[in-house]
């Protein structure tokens, strides 16, 4: 019997007694919203550093169903930081739109927490318990204004297709079982090969799931509807924070236990990827509400990140985490000048109401501009870095066409993302939003554009922190 | 020399657009700074590529003031450099763009600090192209480019101007993204992306095809060839004077750089195969273009018609691969930068006093606007290519070249000069001469003082190069050798390893 290593999970532990003190307080302290808020800021920074003091070898743990590598403790931190980003810059607008229960940011701790168990899972049972712990969470936040029709449209919408995604999950994670006889990673990875005929059929039931969770066209049918009827804070939070372990599990589960049956997922995964950046280009044309355009947009982006992962090498690994990780600073960006679009404490989601804003906020129509350039991958801005990675990698690997259809799709959906551009340039200024942003949105809307708009002074520094990341 | 003078060249536009950015208080000052910031910059600029020009070394075709820095993780490094090619182009852009800015200060109404932040930035980029020795920071400037561009036409465009602005980004952007998968390949193939590397190294033979067609793809649109010109007219139309005035001048001539630096250095296989197919499109260019520019009405479609037929003159020259055809081109470009440059100012000089580009809004100005109607004589015959102007050294030299490589080519390619004398002097006589049929210009004054330094300037430099084109000959002939040479020795290397 050896001693249970609570030192490599303090960050997890931290966050679950976070939880749980924060739901005490919020129940036996009235009005105490704008507490249980600073101090969930406050937890997810210090967990932020409970993660990076973790050790930087190779640990598993658990009867090895955990593991801290680097590729967790990366991710890890994406998904703190951005969480607390998110939660900076969504304050004004929860307090306008009435929406500032204490459960909110106590949910997304929560959510959290489940993101975090799936990246570090190494095992089927640990990964679906993550899995499920922030999907119920994220039903909840969809719904989250209980009193409108769209939030709990959305939130029903959001439980009844996921629910149905986790039951293909599971049922795959039970084929694998059932035919390799494991549920740890390494084990399958040992016991699975093409003659296993039960276990790929299993494989396409978890691929399948996975592709739900980050929205993968031809499993997208709930995203635009759900990032539209939630609150946008939200939205925002969907759009960046489930994305992260997502990808992440998604590259453990195909770079370790499924490894040796690269043939049986490539092609899959290949389909998904184009039919995303196609559907992602072509369906966000038409869009006049920016949240459904930026579920498009969010959607093809996927599209990218997942044609780095169907190269099944250690580049491709690599060029998704980077892609993830601007994709992540723009919509940041993106969802920050979502939130400034506001008169007299009402929100606006209509991209018309943009009309004419570099007349009206010369500053705030210029950093916009950036970002939406950024998310058409324009060099010189980081968005381009993040696509010309992702292609580096593809096109090692010979896939001419994927990289091909990659770049026309590219240009189709620079066409939207200009649109917005026009819309906001060369259009007669409607009347001007409030001006009294606030500080924490402002904070992280002055720091995606600038990194955005500077990441080509020295892009080494994103690739030499993920050069190093391996996946065990 | 250890100054670093190629990247003090590209940066200090961007460091001046930096500078107007920041600038705040009172509308009026800032106006006033950010004019005086735009024109100390770009004329310091200028300036300083003459002291470039100065300290460049005639006598070597290696690149020269050459830079390297670490900049992508050690695999893509940030590498600058130039030889006598890319020094000709580098003048002219900073001597256009200071133009630019003095003809914009007076003819842009509003947001004009914007507009002097989008020509800075434009410039930076633009000399970013001629300087990069690396093929993904060539990509990186050749494609910034287009954010700039897209803003300038689309703010401070004409009525349709949307549509133009949307139709040049999308073109140009579909074309070059296949040039991206072209060098990202080149990098798998050979492990580099260095240029000097890879003009000494050979690209294997049978690579050669496809990745000339993905760069042509690219600078076809850029340049642009018949059938992908359409954009031209449309983005010339609609841009602000300077926005026309960079496109024609400058944003063209990358795509012929581009041609000469890459397309023959790299893929002389490919140049070989697919010359007739760029000898089709040009003449089908000069000829087709130049028919549809006689029966234009409106004076800047018809100058952006002429364009596309001057740069399949350029293209003609370049392919021919003759010393003669390849110097012609260059010397073409130069006077095709200074000429185009000076006829769409011309027109901007007239649209600014009565707001009309159609020909048929004006007729009998020489009584009016003597001089307009002197300076507007002298770039017409520039245009047509009258020997002791800049315009007929390269035409002639190009036929030349031509000539050499193809009499039919050659022999096509003289009906296009017919056409242009044809077209122009037409326009000419229908703008300037005459009786004045239209009343409303007869309160049309006549240039002003900042344009009559302007049009002064070029007109000095037509006549001058027209008339003395040497010094231009002395900076490109041992590059241009250069490049000929190297293109024979692979051409026949590679038949060797054929017949082997």
């Amino acid at each position: 019997m050896q001693a249970i290593p609570y030192i490599y999970i303090l960050p997890e532990l931290f966050l679950s007694v976070a939880i749980m003190s924060l739901l005490m307080l919020g129940v036996f302290i009235k009005k105490s919203f704008k507490l249980v808020s600073l101090l969930t800021i406050l937890s997810l920074a210090f967990a932020i550093i409970l993660v990076l003091n973790q050790p930087s070898e190779v640990v598993k743990i658990f009867n090895e169903s955990y593991i801290i590598d680097k590729l967790s403790i990366f991710m890890k931190v994406l998904t703190l930081l951005f969480c607390l980003f998110v939660l900076l810059s969504s304050k004004d607008y929860i307090k306008n739109n009435n929406i500032d229960k204490i459960e909110y940011p106590i949910i997304i701790l929560a959510s959290i927490l489940g993101m975090i168990l799936m990246i570090s899972s190494y095992d089927l049972i640990v990964f679906y318990l993550g899995l499920e712990l922030q999907s119920l969470c994220l039903y909840i936040l969809a719904s989250f204004r209980r009193e409108d029709v769209r939030s709990s449209e959305a939130g029903l919408k959001y439980f009844v297709l996921s629910a149905l995604a986790s039951g293909l999950l599971l049922y795959g994670c039970s084929l694998i079982y059932g035919f390799t006889g494991s549920t740890n990673f390494e084990t399958i990875a040992t016991n699975l090969n093409e003659a296993n005929k039960g276990a790929v059929f299993g494989i396409v039931f978890i691929i399948v799931g996975l592709a739900f969770k980050i929205s993968a066209v031809p499993f997208h049918m709930w995203s635009p509807d759900v990032y539209e009827g939630s609150p946008t804070s939200v939205t925002n939070f969907f759009a960046l924070i489930p994305k992260i372990a997502a990808i992440s599990v998604f590259i453990r589960f195909m770079y370790v236990p499924f490894i040796n049956v690269i043939n049986q997922w490539q092609a899959i995964i290949i389909f998904l990827s184009i039919a995303s950046m196609i559907v992602g280009a072509v369906a966000a044309i038409g869009q006049q509400n920016i949240k459904r355009l930026m579920a498009y947009s969010s959607i093809g982006h996927m599209g990218y990140a997942l044609a780095g992962l169907a190269t099944g090498t250690n580049e491709g690994i690599q060029s998704v985490i980077i892609y993830l990780t601007i994709y992540l600073i723009m919509n940041l960006g993106a969802f920050g000048c979502i939130f400034m679009m506001k008169r007299e404490n009402i929100f606006y989601e209509n991209i018309n109401d943009l009309s004419g804003l570099s007349k009206n906020h010369p500053i705030l129509a210029f950093s916009f501009l950036i970002i939406l350039f950024s998310l058409a991958g324009i060099p010189p801005l980081a968005g381009f870095f993040a696509k010309f990675y992702i292609f580096m990698a593809v096109i090692e690997v010979k896939m001419y066409a994927l990289a091909i259809i990659g770049l026309v799709t590219t240009v189709v959906s620079a066409f939207y993302y200009i649109r917005i551009i026009k819309v906001i340039y060369f259009d007669n200024p409607k009347k001007p939003f409030d001006k009294n942003y606030d500080f924490g949105l402002k904070i992280s809307l002055i720091l995606s554009s600038i990194l955005i708009l500077v990441y080509f002074i020295y892009p080494s520094i994103l690739t030499d922190l993920v050069s190093s990341i391996e996946v065990y | 020399m250890n100054f670093p003078i190629l990247s003090a060249i590209i940066f200090i536009p961007l460091i001046g657009a930096f500078f107007i950015f920041v600038t705040k208080g009172e509308q009026k000052n800032v106006e006033r700074n950010s004019k005086y910031v735009a024109i100390f910059t770009s004329l310091s600029n200028f300036f300083l590529s003459i002291l470039l020009w100065y300290f460049f070394d005639n006598s070597t075709s290696d690149f020269q003031f050459i830079e390297e820095k670490k900049w992508m993780s050690g695999f893509i490094n940030f590498q600058l450099g130039i030889d006598g090619i890319s020094m000709l182009f580098i003048l002219l852009t900073t001597f256009i763009a200071p133009l630019c800015i003095f003809s914009g200060i007076h003819s842009i109404k509003f947001k004009i600090k914007e507009f002097l932040i989008a020509i800075l930035v434009m410039e930076t980029l633009m000399l970013g192209v001629f300087c990069s020795l690396n093929l993904v920071i060539f990509y990186l400037f050749f494609e910034g480019g287009l954010i700039p561009m897209f803003l300038i036409i689309g703010i401070w465009g004409g009525p349709k101007r949307v549509y133009s602005a949307f139709k040049f980004f999308l073109f140009t952007l579909l074309g070059s993204v296949l040039m991206l998968v072209a060098i990202i390949s080149i990098y798998w193939i050979t492990g580099t992306t260095d240029v000097i590397r890879l003009l000494d190294g050979r690209i294997p033979q049978e690579f050669q095809y496809l990745l000339w067609l993905a760069f042509f793809s690219s600078f076809a649109v850029k340049l642009p060839m018949w059938p992908v010109h359409t954009w031209l007219p449309d983005a010339h139309v609609e841009a602000p004077t300077a926005g026309s005035v960079i496109l024609a001048a400058i944003l063209l001539k990358m795509a012929g750089y581009g041609f000469i630096r890459f397309s023959l250095g790299l893929f002389p296989v490919a140049s070989d195969y697919f010359t007739p197919l760029i000898f089709v499109l040009s003449i089908i260019a000069i000829i087709y273009t130049s028919l549809v520019a006689l029966m234009q009405d409106d004076m800047k479609k018809l100058i952006a018609y002429s364009s596309v037929a001057h740069m399949g003159f350029v293209t003609i020259g370049i392919f021919s691969l003759t010393k003669q055809g390849l110097e012609g081109s260059i010397i073409q470009m130069m006077s095709h930068g200074l000429i185009s440059a000076a006829l769409f100012l011309c027109v901007g000089v007239v649209y600014d006093r009565y707001h009309s580009r159609m020909i048929s809004s004006y007729g009998g100005l020489v009584n009016i606007m003597p001089k307009y109607a002197l300076v507007f004589m002298i770039f017409t015959l520039a245009a047509l290519g009258l020997p002791g102007t800049s315009g007929f050294v390269g035409e002639f030299l190009v036929l030349v070249g031509a000539l050499q490589k193809n009499i039919l080519v050659a022999v096509l390619a003289s009906f296009g000069v017919i056409l242009v004398a044809a077209y122009m002097l037409w326009l000419y006589r229908r703008v300037i001469f005459g009786k004045i049929t239209n009343p409303e210009i007869k309160e049309i004054t006549d240039l002003n003082k900042t344009e009559i330094y302007i049009f002064a300037s070029l007109v000095f430099l037509i006549l001058f190069f027209g008339v003395y084109p040497k010094p231009l000959f002395n900076t490109i002939d041992i590059s241009i050798s250069n490049l000929i040479n190297n293109y024979q020795a692979d051409l026949s290397f590679h038949l060797v390893k054929i017949n082997n």
